[in-house]
């Protein structure tokens, strides 16, 4: 059966603040993808454009920005599952390419968290979770997140001290990342110092250090058919396997609170698909929007049994040189989490690790990397395997 | 003819409420009675919290409301120290979420509980609260 490729990568920079519209935002991503894939705009058949709409001004961004990079008359059309928006954009594009509608598709995610003001963004935040039965209490993701870090530690023995560990790991690399917004180291000493920054208490036991940053910024993934990727790329990167999974968005609905549901199922399904084990994962992206998520990633995804996360990351396993390199481009902790792009930024780094064109953050000769981005606190989860020939 | 009168009670939920109709106002009605309720359904016997008009286990609409009663044991709890717009003045506060017989249910914890008191297994009762402005909730108290 034909299989459909990764042939071309593309990020800005993520910044505070991004100097211009969101159409120019994405133009940024998608020139890189493009000239990336030895393309022009004429070769994409289709585009799926993915940001969480809550920060948009434009409505139905799709057609503006399709028109803006050249992919008229093209067909294009807009999706959205908030921080996963641009890996389901990548599921969506797989699909249409296996059942031979498109032969090369743009997934384009982007987010200008900076369209709407910090007193509106506020009132978002507000609204980020069931709003029938959960944000009358005034809740927050930070919160959220927080739930399931204080479950983790009352049934684990997980510490405040192993999240920061997360987060000096992402540190590490975010300052060899010249697209994070965050290059400036951070050591356990500053969670120890009241006075630091990193210790301030946002929402127990989760601290300002424990918490990714917003950012503006664009990322973009050209998929092909296997027929196409032959003509345009010499390296192309294969898709292996999709998986991805949902859940009740109020947590009276869920019965997990020390882990995501959606990101074992989503793994379980991506690793048959792929015909893998979590064992040949030789490098990985995940969703570190707060440090106890990375802690769930590795349990969820098979890294780690239940409750052993913090053995990875006390061992520092989960470095650059050692069993299962992790988020080594700085993840979202470092880089920012502009929401509709971050999918798309994940899954270029897997695909510049595979190719072997990391640079400083290239991990030693990986042959099977592993995409989890996670949309909402586990509302969704998309669990992504690439390879290469 | 007369102006058909609105149901809107569930705007009163909460400090900030996003919704104000829904098929379940009742709810809002036994929280003022002193009742936290969720519903059962007849058909197939699932229960649900929070409260649901429509089943999604068979597709039935016919609920019957149920209280949550007796002692529920808290799962998790975070305390903030930043709130959204309009939740500025509370902070701050503590989210939680505990388990009932049959439901789980998630509130805030009493402010009349100190941080010592509140720890993970605690045992917890879920009571309706009086708001400011008309408004109404529940919170959890140590049990």
């Amino acid at each position: 059966m034909a299989r459909v490729a990764i042939i071309g990568v593309g990020q800005s920079k993520f910044v505070r603040g991004y100097p211009g519209s969101i159409r120019e935002l994405a133009f940024e991503a998608f020139r890189e993808a493009v000239q990336d894939a030895k393309m022009t705009s004429k070769d994409i058949d289709a585009s799926i454009i993915c940001s969480a709409p809550e920060y948009d001004k434009q409505r139905s961004p799709a057609g503006v920005i399709a028109e803006y990079l050249g992919l008229t008359p093209q067909p294009t059309f807009y999706l959205e599952t908030v921080c996963s928006s641009s890996s389901t954009g990548l599921k969506v594009a797989y699909s249409m390419v296996k059942a031979g509608l498109h032969d090369a598709i743009c997934v384009l995610g982007f987010q200008k968290m900076s369209e709407i003001t910090s007193a509106e963004s506020q009132e978002r935040m507000g609204r980020g979770a069931d709003i029938q039965w959960e944000s009358p209490f005034g809740t927050m993701m930070p919160a959220y997140y927080a739930l399931h870090a204080r479950a983790h530690m009352a049934k684990y023995g997980t510490t405040e001290e192993d999240l920061a560990l997360i987060r000096v790991k992402a540190a590490t690399y975010g300052q060899i990342n010249d697209r994070a917004v965050y290059q400036k180291p951070v050591t356990l000493e500053m969670f120890k110092n009241p006075q630091d920054n990193m210790a301030g208490p946002v929402a127990s036991p989760l601290r300002v250090g424990d918490c990714c940053a917003n950012a503006d910024g664009s990322s973009c993934i050209i998929v092909a058919s296997e027929e196409k990727a032959k003509v345009f790329s010499e390296k192309p990167v294969w898709i292996l396997g999709v998986g991805a999974a949902s859940t009740a968005v109020n947590m009276a609905g869920r019965d997990l609170f020390s882990g995501l549901t959606v990101a074992v199922e989503a793994s379980k399904t991506a690793y048959k698909m792929a015909g893998i084990s979590s064992r040949d994962v030789d490098v990985a992206e995940v969703h570190d929007c707060f440090t106890i998520a990375e802690m769930m990633a590795y349990e969820n995804l098979g890294f780690a049994k239940p409750g052993e996360g913090k053995d990875l990351i006390r061992a520092k396993e989960t470095y650059k040189e050692g069993s299962i390199p992790v988020n080594v481009d700085g993840g979202l902790l470092s880089k920012g989490h502009p929401i509709g792009a971050t999918g798309g930024s994940q899954l270029r780094t897997i695909v510049l690790q595979l190719r072997g064109e990391a640079g400083q953050m290239q991990v030693s000769n990986p042959e099977i990397g592993l995409v989890h981005n996670i949309g909402g606190v586990g509302l969704y989860g998309n669990v992504t395997i690439l390879g290469r020939d | 003819m007369a102006k058909q009168e609105i149901d809107d009670r569930f705007k009163k939920f909460g400090t900030v409420s996003f919704t104000s109709i829904s098929k379940v106002n009742d709810f809002i009605g036994y929280l003022e009675k002193g009742q936290v309720m969720g519903t059962k359904c007849k058909k197939c016997g699932m229960t649900f919290f929070p409260p649901r008009a429509d089943c999604s286990g068979c597709l039935s609409s016919d609920m019957d409301w149920m209280e949550v009663t007796g002692e529920g044991t808290l799962l998790t709890f975070s305390k903030l120290q930043y709130g959204p717009v309009g939740f500025e003045g509370e902070l701050p506060y503590t989210i939680a979420l505990a388990q009932f017989k049959d439901v789980k249910v998630f509130g805030r914890m009493s402010k009349e509980l100190s941080d010592a008191d509140v720890v993970v297994g605690m045992k917890v009762k879920a009571l309706p609260v009086q708001l400011a402005n008309g408004k109404i909730s529940y919170e959890f108290q140590k049990a």
